[in-house]
């Protein structure tokens, strides 16, 4: 699924990826740890494709294709979904209204039609049903007013309903409390599925208590110096990065 | 959620579209000599066979205004106006005043459905919506061209016709009303439009009666050279109810061309207006050159208890912007709102706003004002709320909000208050915000392109404002702010 080799990126002056290489093959959870500033942030926001992420050598590919030859929604529409660390808010633009406008712009970037309004309203009210949202959420401004908690619950509304092939969760339990975690770790698990592939990163292993990975990396200062099943994450949160960060 | 959605259909639709009205209607006119002297007043006067009375009224403020000066305090920079090198008067050969459609000039009728204005009723009437119809006064430069749907309105008592027809058919109520809340010496545009104002409508809805569709007006400039100087009066008598709407464009060119309007409202007991303009005129290209200079003055007089008068305004267009529709809030417990989208891009100068002004008991206004600038543009919000001493109780709510898109443009809020009644109760909130590279990258980060991604997150903002326009007007709104801030970001 991703093929990341050898990646190098500049932000400004300072360059955060060192030669970075990773697979991700299909079907499969990786997480991806590490000490703050190791460059995890960025590892998510260059593979989606925002700008300012200066890519000086190396490559990532999706399913073959050349990733960084692409701009983020049309990355998006090859299926790669990342949740926020920090979701945005949108005032003034239902999430409904905004989650179906992207669904269409990828379609459509996609030759395909768009979808039927009551086969969207379908699809909504079961996905949000699945993470004990209030569909009256739905309707309100993006994110506009909403906890910490329901923002990354919003950020897996948006991933059932776009169904990528690859999701990036950038630190999606930062900000919640152990019930929310529960139910946006549920919403996440019902969402692995054979033909789709994730990228969990996290500063903390409690995350992976509740998503299993099928592999665990270690990022520090800019690489990744370690690989493991996910008992990689026990000792990590037994020993800490301490030892990486020597390494690196 | 749908009309959001369809927009974004649009835009795409419009793509590469920048002006869409830009054209020019190839059609021998007549004109007025130029420049502007006694002369000239007396030539418009003649075209339109006015009564002596109104001849007298255009001199007198002919002559107000040449002592007058022009204001700048306005937020807004331009070469001086040379008023001597225009046109004063221009209309199509041959036809003064409004025919039947049949005698329309074909290349009119072809001009106005290029624009999409209906000016057939079989074939409105045919239309599958027919909830939607609304009749049109088209005026042409200084001409009304045609107004549709007269007979209809004229079954329920309305009277809708060009302001010229109305000086001859029902001169006592033009004379009882015209000038009587903007008066002639009011400010120096104002005082310009009243000697020199060629064409406009004239509305009166008689009491009790709820005007049976919308009505409204399709302003078109097209003359080389020439000032439009329309000038309109709506009277809502007793218990009335109508909605109006205005509609404005122009041809590109690299010439600057003068509007300076008067629309004049009058709202008496238990009457509503509502009144919404979507103003397109040409803005100017991309440096700044040609684009309408905008000086309009519109007001309202709640003159009536409980009347109402409701402003909804968006403004794409125009090299300058100047406007402040206003209500006068006489009556006890009348009520004004004013609801309004300027859009800036490029290098547009707007300087916007209005004023509530408190004189009745328990008179309630509500000021919703959203600027969005662009490009290198400035947007100013000007606004007045001014509580008279018997204004008990009277209360405001304002709130003004504005987005900026890059980083050469600017917003202003210059808001002015005054109460001198212990009992007002006004409050006033205002945000300015950066559309942010964040939120783009969100939105695109889910699919959606630059552009998509601008149109949504402005519509948001908007919202609150477009729900105010009749809804085939929201839709026509909606879509002419994504183009007028087509390529505004990147």
């Amino acid at each position: 699924m991703l093929k990341i080799d050898n990646l190098h990126v500049r932000v400004g002056e300072a360059e955060i990826l060192k030669g970075l290489s990773l697979s991700v093959p299909t079907g499969e959870v990786h997480a991806v740890m590490g000490p703050n500033g190791a460059g995890k942030s960025t590892l998510s926001y260059t593979l989606a494709g925002r700008s300012g992420y200066e890519v000086t050598d190396g490559t990532a590919q999706l399913l073959g294709d050349d990733l960084l030859a692409l701009n983020a929604s049309e990355r998006a529409a090859k299926g790669v979904f990342l949740s926020f660390q920090y979701p945005l808010e949108i005032p003034g633009v239902p999430a409904l209204t905004f989650v179906r406008a992207a669904l269409n712009a990828q379609r459509k970037a996609r030759g395909e039609g768009e979808i039927s309004a009551p086969e969207f309203l379908k699809k909504a009210k079961a996905e949000a049903a699945n993470l004990k949202m209030d569909f009256e959420m739905l309707r309100r401004g993006l994110n506009v007013g909403f906890s910490g908690g329901e923002k990354k619950r919003m950020e897996i509304f948006q991933m059932a309903m776009l169904a990528p092939r690859l999701a990036i969760l950038d630190e999606t339990d930062s900000g919640l409390d152990i019930d929310a975690l529960k139910i946006v770790s549920e919403g996440v698990n019902a969402l692995r599925a054979a033909d789709r592939s994730m990228l969990v990163i996290t500063h903390y292993q409690r995350l992976l208590d509740h998503i299993r990975p099928d592999r665990v990396h270690v990022l520090a200062a800019g690489r990744i110096v370690a690989s493991g099943g996910p008992e990689l994450a026990l000792e990590l949160e037994r020993d800490g990065y301490d030892k990486y960060g020597k390494a690196a | 959620m749908a009309a959001d959605v369809e927009t974004l259909a649009t835009v795409e639709a419009l793509a590469g579209e920048k002006y869409a009205h830009g054209f020019v209607t190839d059609i021998e006119q007549e004109f007025s000599e130029k420049g502007l002297n006694p002369d000239v007043i007396r030539f418009i006067s003649a075209k339109k066979a006015e009564p002596d009375w109104l001849l007298a009224w255009r001199l007198e403020a002919y002559a107000r205004w040449l002592a007058l000066d022009e204001p700048d305090w306005a937020k807004i920079s331009y070469p001086p106006i040379d008023y001597q090198a225009l046109y004063y008067y221009a209309a199509p050969k041959e036809k003064v005043g409004p025919k039947s459609l049949d005698e329309v000039d074909p290349d009119l009728l072809e001009t106005y459905k290029k624009l999409g204005i209906p000016l057939k009723e079989q074939e409105i009437l045919a239309g599958v919506e027919g909830a939607s119809r609304y009749a049109v006064d088209a005026v042409f430069d200084s001409v009304s061209v045609v107004t549709t749907f007269k007979a209809e309105l004229a079954k329920a008592g309305v009277i809708f016709c060009p302001l010229s027809e109305a000086v001859r058919e029902h001169p006592d109520l033009v004379r009882a009303y015209l000038g009587t809340v903007v008066p002639t010496s009011d400010n120096y545009f104002a005082c310009l439009n009243s000697a020199v104002f060629s064409e406009g409508s004239f509305v009166y809805v008689p009491p009790g009666v709820r005007c049976p569709m919308e009505l409204s007006t399709y302003f078109r400039i097209n003359a080389s050279s020439t000032g439009q100087f329309e000038r309109t009066l709506i009277i809502a008598d007793k218990g009335a109810y109508v909605s109006y709407l205005e509609g404005c464009t122009a041809p590109m060119r690299d010439e600057n061309q003068l509007h300076a309007a008067v629309v004049e409202l009058v709202a008496l007991e238990d009457a509503e207006i509502k009144y919404s303009t979507v103003q397109n005129w040409y803005p100017g290209d991309a440096e700044g050159r040609g684009g309408i200079y905008n000086f309009v003055t519109k007001r309202a007089d709640c003159r009536g208890d409980r009347s109402k008068v409701s402003w909804t305004q968006v403004e794409t267009g125009s090299a300058i912007t100047w406007k402040y529709p206003s209500c006068i809030l006489r009556g006890a417990d009348s009520v004004g709102e004013f609801y309004s989208i300027a859009i800036t891009n490029n290098r547009q100068q707007a300087d916007t706003g209005t004023k509530m002004i408190h004189l009745g008991p328990g008179s309630r206004s509500r000021i919703i004002a959203k600027g969005i600038s662009a490009g290198r543009s400035t947007s100013t919000y000007r606004g007045l709320v001014s509580v008279h001493p018997k204004a008990k109780g009277a209360r405001n709510f304002t709130q003004c909000d504005s987005l900026l898109i890059g980083k050469d443009c600017a917003a202003h809020t210059v808001p002015y208050v005054e109460a001198r009644n212990g009992s007002a109760k006004l409050e006033h909130e205002a945000t300015t915000t950066r559309l942010s590279e964040d939120q783009l990258f969100y939105a695109m980060q889910r699919g959606l392109s630059q552009e998509e991604a601008v149109q949504l997150l402005v519509n948001g903002f908007v919202k609150d404002v477009l729900q105010e326009l009749p809804m085939e007007f929201a839709v026509e709104a909606q879509k002419l702010v994504a183009v007028s801030l087509e390529g505004s970001v990147g």
